[in-house]
């Protein structure tokens, strides 16, 4: 007789493959997080070896894929309701939740001794912070408990780049806020226009997002508002000594588009909504990741230009 | 005792092994690659001078 374990199939095995353990920390939130870290690094005042600012960005990631997988571990129940993520490997039963849980903190507690390593105790602790917050204030307490779970939990995407600038620096200073900021508003109206067209699920998995406490109007307004609050903000990140002519354009144009889509939401009713199937709203949400990564591209254009002494 | 047949499963767990393998050769590669990085920032002499006093022809190369 051959291994007992080949009489199960591959979809019954709880045997997890490579990938599956890549997806635990999700690739696609950590690459959000590489870049806008990135640009926090490059745009920092000062120097730094470039083997060293590989490492401390990839230390910054592997934190951000820890908090992803404990993020996983804990959320596991919500994540088998919603249609958008019950095929992670948790919910789908292709990783133990206690397996989840080991990955998370083996990986946080190895990026974390790491980044101190690589660049600087203050780095090292400002990733440790981001990791407790998204996994305890973010996943474990805000989000089942209160509607602006979204608004306060976007801080823990909002430090990467501030951990790139204090592994240069070794600090914060208000150009590192202004990025932090800049993310922080963003977010709201991001998550804000994905839980407009995805229905019921926020609602199936008992997630009190603003479409299920407060209705899908005042959440259309909600959006408004966060992108009247974000645009000045990202404005403003231009006169400050991270900005340049190119950031202060694109930042101009793009945040001309976002009030203009912002608008569009708010004044939109669910009836016209579902007669094109939430068109504009899909696709304030695809323009809102361009928004984010012309923001973050356009300060690394400024930082080269006058890296190269154009300006 | 050998499998008598491969199975999906074999591959998947050979796959998870190499991917491992791979991600520890790669933190060995970072880890050796910061060392150099950092030796070279700093300077022979620093780091010899970590828990002594450097020999003087070191000491005033810095």
């Amino acid at each position: 007789m051959t291994d007992a374990s080949t009489a199960l199939s591959s979809t019954q095995s709880p045997e997890a493959g490579f990938g599956d353990y890549v997806a635990l920390l999700k690739p696609r939130v950590m690459s959000l997080v590489v870049f806008t870290a990135f640009v926090g690094l490059a745009v920092a005042p000062g120097s730094i070896h470039p083997m060293v600012a590989f490492a401390s960005i990839l230390f910054i990631a592997l934190g951000a894929g820890a908090a992803g997988a404990l993020n996983m571990w804990w959320d596991a129940d919500i994540d088998a309701v919603m249609r958008r993520t019950r095929n992670r490997p948790v919910p789908a039963g292709r990783v133990a939740p206690d397996e989840a849980l080991a990955v998370g903190l083996a990986l946080a507690g190895i990026a974390v001794v790491m980044l101190g390593l690589a660049a600087n105790l203050f780095a090292a602790g400002l990733l440790a912070f981001t990791i407790f917050f998204y996994v305890v204030v973010y996943t474990m307490w805000l989000k089942r408990w209160t509607p602006q779970n979204i608004v306060i939990g976007g801080a823990a995407g909002a430090f990467p780049p501030m951990i790139g600038w204090a592994c240069v620096t070794g600090g914060m200073s208000v150009e590192s806020w202004l990025m932090f900021a800049l993310i922080f508003m963003w977010t709201p109206p991001h998550f804000w226009s994905l839980a407009l067209f995805m229905k019921s699920d926020y609602e199936n998995a008992g997630v009190p997002m603003l479409t299920v406490t407060h209705g899908r109007a005042a959440t259309r307004r909600h959006i408004l508002v966060y992108s009247l609050l974000l645009a000045p903000v990202a404005v403003a990140a231009g006169f400050s000594a991270i900005g340049g002519p190119i950031y202060i354009t694109v930042a101009v144009a793009m945040n001309l588009w976002l009030l203009r889509g912002a608008l569009l939401i708010a004044r939109r009713t669910e009836a016209m909504a579902e007669l094109d199937r939430y068109r504009i709203e899909k696709r304030f949400f695809g323009f809102s990741l361009i928004y984010l990564f012309a923001h973050f591209g356009a300060l690394l254009a400024d930082r080269a230009v006058a890296g190269m002494g154009v300006w | 005792m050998g499998f008598a047949r491969e199975h999906e499963l074999h591959r998947r767990r050979f796959g998870r092994n190499v991917g491992i393998g791979v991600v520890l050769g790669l933190f060995v590669a970072v880890v050796f690659g910061l060392t150099i990085a950092k030796v070279s920032a700093n300077g022979p002499a620093v780091v010899e001078g970590f828990d002594h006093v450097s020999p003087p022809a070191q000491g005033a190369a810095q």
